[in-house]
């Protein structure tokens, strides 16, 4: 469903993202790690077409990104870094704009409202207005959001940051459950969520890919594999 | 289409939510207020007019449209919604023309809640109601203009105090280059043919016809022209953002 090949971002002299290549089929769900300012968040954001590659090539179910971003754009749910969200709107307000945005109007839009409600856990908060809400549950607006449209792919950054071990735990569950049929790429720097939800994990350092595979192909315990791999940016290059 | 009616709706009920409209509107109207009757001496130019009214509107609007377009994308930047909204299936068109039409059929709202003074002027004599429906029609296309300019300033940074600045500078410029104490300046040392080149770039030059009841085709496409180069320059900045 995801296929990237060879991608380039940089920013300034700094290259952000420095030649990577992967795939992702239906049925997956790729761990996305690595330290902070690895590169992770801007894969994704070229993923989902908010940035423009410099180099290399994004395909969304067999579409270019570059040449039909609205078409990969329907394909894909986004949950963006931070879940940012439209604070002046109520929960069921942003779903409903989201939705209409996503071509999805009356009955459509109110099934769809309901279910992704539901799978997010949002009903107690729905008429709330999102800046009175605390983080976990404003994470899981955003998240709601980008399982209005009940997406092929989700594309999910950080998608258990700042929430509390409950909620971790359903979030983990909820994105195992999805990966059954769709391709799921989430980054965390959690982790045990690599073994609790994903069935690959690709871990990048510097904008490279510099391990990959299943848990198991990894090793244990992930966090020395992780520590190997990787470089402490504590550590003068 | 839908789907910019879809972000307008939505620009236009964040209005809404936020003290900002009822803010702007009471402003707005006090100060036409203030400006038609006291500083515009409505009463005592004896004539059924709305002169003193319109007028005053290319320095009004220099402070209160970029106040209404300001937030439009350096919030969303500062909020960073902007990458929810840009990786939604829409074209960036799409999203300019919505924000773009929200605030734009807002500043038209509060236009239309200045009908008492044409009332005003009906009661008291016969003036020429064409020549009021002109100055409207002018004051809507000044209005956009000024809209469109904040829209992209806006588009430029994440602090909306510094596109409010930005836009008004910007404005400014745009009435500075046809008032009268500017091209009498000039006047000492161009050639009559740079200051009308110049002026002819002005806002007041294309405005003050409207006023007068003419609705020239030159005035509407220097409108047009000025909302639809802002606006494309909006979009050129936010894909190189």
């Amino acid at each position: 469903m995801v296929k990237i090949e060879n991608l380039v971002k940089s920013f300034g002299a700094k290259r952000a993202v420095d030649g990577i290549s992967f795939t992702v089929e239906r049925g997956e769900v790729v761990g996305f790690l690595g330290p902070n300012g690895s590169g992770k968040s801007t894969t994704m954001r070229m993923i989902t077409g908010y940035y423009a590659p410099d180099g290399g090539k994004v395909s969304v179910g067999g579409q270019d990104v570059a040449e039909a971003p609205l078409a990969t754009k329907r394909l894909i749910g986004y949950l963006p870094e931070n879940a940012a969200a439209y604070t002046d709107m109520t929960v069921r307000g942003f779903l409903a704009f989201a939705a209409e945005l996503r071509g999805l109007t009356g009955a459509a839009k109110k099934k769809a409202i309901a279910r992704a409600v539901d799978q997010c856990f949002l009903a107690s908060v729905l008429h709330q207005s999102i800046d009175t809400l605390s983080k976990g549950y404003r994470h899981r607006t955003c998240l709601a959001q980008a399982l209005i449209h009940d997406p092929e792919v989700l594309i999910l950054d950080e998608p258990t940051d700042g929430l509390d071990p409950n909620q971790k735990h359903e979030v983990r569950n909820l994105i195992r459950e999805l990966g059954r049929s769709k391709a799921v790429v989430f980054s965390t720097h959690i982790l045990e969520e690599v073994d609790a939800a994903c069935t690959r994990a690709i871990i990048i350092d510097r904008g490279r890919i510099v391990a990959q595979g299943t848990p198991d192909e990894l090793g244990r315990p992930l966090d020395e594999v992780f520590r190997r791999v990787t470089i402490p940016d504590t550590v003068k290059s | 289409m839908k789907q910019t009616w879809v972000i307008a709706k939505r620009e236009l009920g964040s209005y809404f939510t936020s003290p900002v409209a009822y803010i702007f509107l009471v402003i707005f109207l006090l100060l036409t207020g203030f400006f038609t009757f006291t500083a515009g001496q409505f009463f005592e130019r004896g004539e059924a007019s709305l002169g003193a009214f319109f007028g005053w509107h290319p320095w009004l609007y220099l402070v209160l449209v970029p106040a209404v377009g300001m937030r439009l994308w350096a919030e969303e930047r500062r909020a960073g919604t902007i990458e929810l909204l840009m990786t939604m299936p829409i074209t960036p068109w799409q999203a300019i023309a919505g924000k773009f039409l929200a605030s734009w059929i807002f500043l038209a709202a509060a236009l239309a809640l200045t009908f008492p003074v044409v009332i005003t002027v009906n009661v008291l004599g016969t003036p020429d109601n064409g020549m009021i429906f002109a100055g409207y029609l002018g004051s809507f296309l000044l209005a956009g203009a000024y809209l469109a300019i904040t829209c992209m300033t806006s588009a430029l940074t994440r602090n909306q105090v510094v596109a409010f600045i930005l836009a008004v500078v910007a404005c400014l410029f745009l009435i500075l280059a046809g008032f009268n104490p500017v091209t009498d300046l000039m006047a000492r040392w161009a050639s009559p043919a740079l200051i009308d080149t110049v002026a002819a770039f002005s806002v007041v030059t294309h405005f003050d016809g409207f006023q007068k009841g003419a609705i020239d085709v030159r005035d509407l496409v220097y409108f047009l022209s000025v909302i639809g180069f802002a606006l494309f320059a909006t979009s050129i900045v936010l894909r190189n953002r």
